[in-house]
């Protein structure tokens, strides 16, 4: 077991790599990359699971570590560790990443090797921004993880803007990363280590250097590298097109989870003082950023701009969290993201089973399906209610998670936040009722005439039904999952140093008070 | 004595011999016979060479015939590298000119004095030494510039190349004369120790400045780079890929050991103008790539904008300086030959490929060497683990020590830029293909020389990207080049 613990984030992170070498030297025959592609993505889901089956809860902080030097000079190690923060994220990572085979099933049919070998290309350079603890080595992941996703984009794209669609969320993520690295090697040259671990504990004590104006500089590079990769308004630009050309499978995973992950290990971890000088600035672009992305999509007809819109508006809405500096903010914002990851995969992947019937995203093109496709609009619907944050649903733990943690400390922006979350209703359900109910849209009766489309197919209820049930697993169990999250989250929130002491009481109480209430409404819908 | 004075000069006297005995043999060949067992030959001298390189090793550092050249880690990583650019050019060209029978064999031979006078280049202490060495570089490659008789592009690319080259070369040897007129001599430790006493400050500063103009144009450093467009336009592609990394590399040596070694006193001068080729280097280079629809002029737009960023490390006076500029010029070469050995795989003797646009659907019909020319571009962008982010980050980190803040942020804000246009090259090989081109695209299957060349460039891609330990620990070996008066 010793062994295993000792290389088993290596093995998850290589597994991927090696699969996609072995795919690229494959024939092509029938489905064999989509099967190829399965069992390697299952594989390594299944090795994810060893984390939160072997994690040491109680114990808590960095686990399974492995550190080897990679370059004496620079002093670049090979440091990976999990704990709380990305535990449940890399799972996440693990656990979408089969769905999007199977949502690329019939869906890639041309060139599917190129596709699946970057599938899992990416797959790699994600896993590894999660688990590296060297800021040398997480840049590479990060800066790794551009590529493949920019050339799924380009490639795989929906239509002839796809290419431009590519450069552009290279160019945003690239050039903001140049900075970061910068920061990087800033801090190299003062420090002398590039190890996330060293780094924060000489950051806790104020060692890394006396000059305030650089260390707000460095952090700000930090920040603005992941808040447009997460994205945070007015970072954003990429986004909608970006998700409307990705492939299912890459539009799952391209927003959110790198980013935020990002913000809490390496902003607040290294620059802890600075990011609460930055947080009220944050808290106010997250809290338009949710009514913006709310309001906008709303406006939305298509029906891939409309989930980009959403998106914006729910990992602002994790931003928001974070930056409350409380545990029940932080906790809640990692929630919200895994929710993030799970409802929204769903719905990209019903939005793109639509589109292989119809070829269409215009929702006014669409209309009355609910009689001939009972299956679609009941997973839709289900859908639709876990991410609108009704109880019992795994949107609702984290919403209120980051409402009540919020709201301590930014009531005002919270408040406004909150109209954005009754948006997001409303733009959901109307979403729900232009493409399944009213009248069959007259486009849609030709295109479907004489052919009878049909609903879910064995292949994609398989996709759905795993997620649907995660959805209500995620929301009716969530002290599970917290437990984890809870053991980083308590470092990160604070106590800020001129903070009175009665304030950290009440923080530390309504912790404790939250898991409970949420078990409490979970009960209460049974 | 001799046998010393033949030893720290081997790998040119084998290089020398090899191309003689190629020329020989090359008329004696007859007409129609297909002159690859030439390449073969000069392929094994050049092997040779590097072996003889790499025993030098075994030797104290010293110099050879009367203070002329000093073989150290410095010239012995130097010639590595030239032989290996060498190597590689040399595997992927073997049946380029097939067609042109004639001039196959001229080409072997070419292809190796021109390397005889850049390893010359990178081993002399001595300015006409180095002259000597940057001219038999130089007048090799202007002639293969035009090895595409016939071609009008080509043609012109060589007499440009010829014009505006002897006019740099006439700027170099200008600086020679006046440093010689202020400090009486011409070995590197002899200028460094005459120039405190000099008679005439402003002599040693010009004569240092028309020195930096002439090797300014080598490198092609903006604002001497106007040649370069053209030239690797016109020129035959295997060419490009050898004249834009073993010349560069000699010159960059050059410049290394008169600035570091025979003018380290005007340091806070040289280390300003250098500030200033460089910024400009990379603006001109991405800038005027971006705008760029062939690939040869897009490739000679990025080699400027290279050798901007190879100028940045020369700012860090430091001993990390010196090791950055070596590490880079190794990346470089590794992906840059990679990237024009594939060009000419796809291209052929006739350049059928010259637009973005008209690598649409390569990916397709050669998966394998488009998959390379990605890997390739992917390390000219600066993508981690490949060779080309370790480059960037030695030489943006050696700036940083030195205190250049505002050159590393604007360097970083350049390979920004310039990701977009290796990123439009990359996704057009990756576009789907119209398909009356599919059959031009198939082309002739590669043959063993070919795919071992490029499988070279990949590896070393990768590896210097990887494990980039064993070459950093050759390019700081080599950092030490004090000049030894003996």
């Amino acid at each position: 077991m010793m062994l295993v613990n000792n290389h088993i984030l290596t093995l998850i992170v290589f597994v991927p790599l090696v699969g996609a070498a072995l795919l690229a030297l494959l024939p092509v025959r029938g489905r064999s990359m989509q099967w190829g592609a399965l069992a390697v993505t299952l594989l390594t889901f299944l090795l994810t699971l060893h984390l939160p089956a072997h994690y040491d809860y109680i114990a808590g902080g960095m686990q399974f570590e492995s550190n080897h030097l990679w370059l004496a000079s620079p002093a670049i190690r090979y440091h990976l560790g999990v704990d709380g923060l990305s535990m449940w994220l890399i799972v996440l990572i693990g656990l979408l990443a089969p769905f999007g085979v199977l949502a690329s099933w019939r869906a890639i049919g041309d060139r599917t090797k190129e596709f699946y070998v970057l599938f899992l290309v990416q797959q790699t350079a994600m896993l590894g921004v999660f688990v590296a603890l060297d800021l040398f080595l997480f840049y590479g992941f990060w800066e790794l993880s551009l590529v493949p996703m920019t050339l799924l984009i380009a490639i795989f794209g929906r239509t002839e803007s796809r290419r431009r669609a590519a450069m552009k969320y290279f160019l945003y993520t690239f050039i903001t990363s140049a900075l970061l690295l910068v920061a990087i090697l800033w801090l190299y040259a003062r420090t002398g280590t590039f190890d996330y671990t060293v780094l924060a504990q000489m950051a806790a004590a104020h060692q890394i250097s006396t000059s305030a104006k650089a260390l707000w500089l460095a952090s700000l590079a930090f920040l603005l590298a992941f808040a447009t990769k997460v994205p945070v308004f007015p970072l954003h630009g990429w986004l909608s097109d970006a998700i409307s050309e990705a492939p299912t499978a890459a539009a799952m995973v391209l927003v959110g989870e790198l980013g935020l992950y990002a913000i809490l290990r390496f902003s607040l971890g290294i620059f802890p003082a600075e990011s609460h000088r930055i947080a009220p600035l944050m808290i106010a672009l997250t809290a338009i950023g949710v009514v913006y992305g709310a309001l906008i999509a709303l406006a939305q007809t298509d029906i891939k701009r409309l989930i980009a819109y959403a998106s914006l508006s729910h990992v602002s809405f994790c931003v928001l969290g974070i930056f409350s500096f409380t545990i029940a903010g932080i906790n809640g914002s990692i929630y919200q993201v895994i929710n993030h990851g799970i409802s929204g995969g769903a719905l990209l992947l019903l939005a793109g089973m639509l589109y292989e019937r119809y070829q269409t995203y215009d929702m006014r093109d669409y209309g009355g399906l609910a009689q001939t496709m009972p299956w679609m609009v009941t997973l839709f619907v289900i859908t639709t209610l876990a991410l609108i944050g009704l109880p019992m649903f795994n949107g609702f733990i984290g919403e209120f998670l980051v409402l009540s943690g919020a709201f301590q400390t930014h009531p005002r922006w919270t408040i406004l936040a909150t109209v954005g979350v009754i948006l997001g209703a409303a733009y959901m359900l109307w979403m729900v009722q232009r493409i399944f109910y009213g009248n069959v849209a007259p486009k849609l009766s030709t295109l479907s005439a004489g052919i009878d489309m049909p609903d879910l197919s064995d292949r994609e209820q398989i996709t759905l039904w795993p997620l649907a049930v995660l959805m209500l697993i995620l929301g009716v169990f969530s002290p599970y999952f917290l437990r984890a999250i809870d053991t980083s989250a308590v470092l990160l929130a604070d106590k800020p140093p001129a903070a009175a002491a009665p304030h950290v009481v009440v923080l530390s109480s309504a912790t404790y008070a939250l898991p409970d209430s949420s078990t409490d409404s979970a009960q209460g819908g049974k | 004595m001799l046998s010393m004075n033949v030893i720290r000069l081997l790998p040119e006297i084998i290089l020398t011999l090899s191309g003689v005995m190629v020329m020989l043999e090359e008329p004696m060949l007859p007409a129609t016979r297909s002159r690859k067992s030439l390449g073969w030959f000069a392929i094994f001298g050049t092997l040779a060479a590097g072996a003889a390189s790499l025993w030098q090793l075994h030797f104290p550092v010293g110099t050879a015939f009367y203070g002329m050249v000093q073989v150290d880690a410095f010239s012995v990583f130097f010639h590595l590298l030239i032989c290996a650019v060498v190597l590689v050019t040399l595997l992927t060209s073997l049946d380029y000119f097939e067609g042109f029978a004639t001039h196959a064999g001229e080409y072997f031979a070419l292809v190796l004095f021109g390397a005889t006078g850049m390893m010359l280049m990178t081993c002399s202490v001595e300015l006409l030494m180095v002259f000597i060495g940057l001219e038999i570089s130089s007048i090799s490659t202007y002639i293969m510039a035009g090895m595409r008789k016939g071609q009008g592009a080509s043609a012109e690319a060589a007499l440009k190349y010829f014009l505006l080259g002897s006019f740099a070369t006439a700027f170099f040897l200008y600086g020679v004369a006046l440093i010689f007129g202020a400090t009486g001599s011409t070995g590197f430790a002899a200028i460094a120790a005459g120039i405190p006493t000099a008679k005439a400050p402003l002599l040693v500063v010009t004569s240092f400045a028309l020195m930096l103009i002439g090797l300014g144009f080598k490198v092609s450093a903006a604002p001497f780079q106007v040649w370069t467009p053209d030239v690797y336009q016109g020129a035959p592609s295997p060419v490009v890929g050898l004249m834009s990394t073993a010349p560069k590399a000699a010159a960059f040596a050059v410049l290394l050991r008169v600035a570091y070694t025979a003018f380290p006193t005007l340091q806070h001068r040289w280390s300003i103008l250098i500030w200033i080729l460089a910024v400009l280097s990379m603006f001109v280079g991405n800038l005027c790539a971006l705008l760029q629809r062939d690939v040869k002029r897009m490739l000679a737009y990025s080699s400027i904008a290279h050798a901007g960023y190879i100028l940045v490390a020369y700012t860090a006076y430091q001993a990390d300086g010196i090791a950055a500029v070596c590490f880079y010029t190794a990346a470089y070469a590794a992906m840059n030959v990679g990237a024009f050995a594939v060009i000419t795989q796809v291209s052929g003797v006739k350049e059928s490929l010259s637009n973005i646009e008209d690598y649409a659907g390569i990916a397709q019909q050669r998966p394998m060497l488009s998959a390379a020319l990605a890997l390739f571009l992917l390390s000219m962008i600066g993508i981690p683990f490949t060779a080309g982010f370790f480059g960037k980050f030695y030489v943006f980190t050696a700036a940083l020590h030195a205190g250049h803040l505002w050159l590393v942020v604007l360097g970083l804000i350049n390979s920004g830029i310039a990701c977009y246009y290796y990123l439009r090259f990359l996704i057009s090989l990756y576009s789907p293909a119209p398909s009356s081109r599919a059959e031009l695209l198939r082309g002739k299957p590669l043959s063993f020389a070919a795919a071992a060349g490029i499988t070279l460039c990949v590896l070393a891609t990768l590896a210097v990207g990887i494990f980039p330990g064993h070459v950093l620990h050759l390019a700081s070996r080599a950092s030490d080049i004090t000049a030894i008066t003996h």
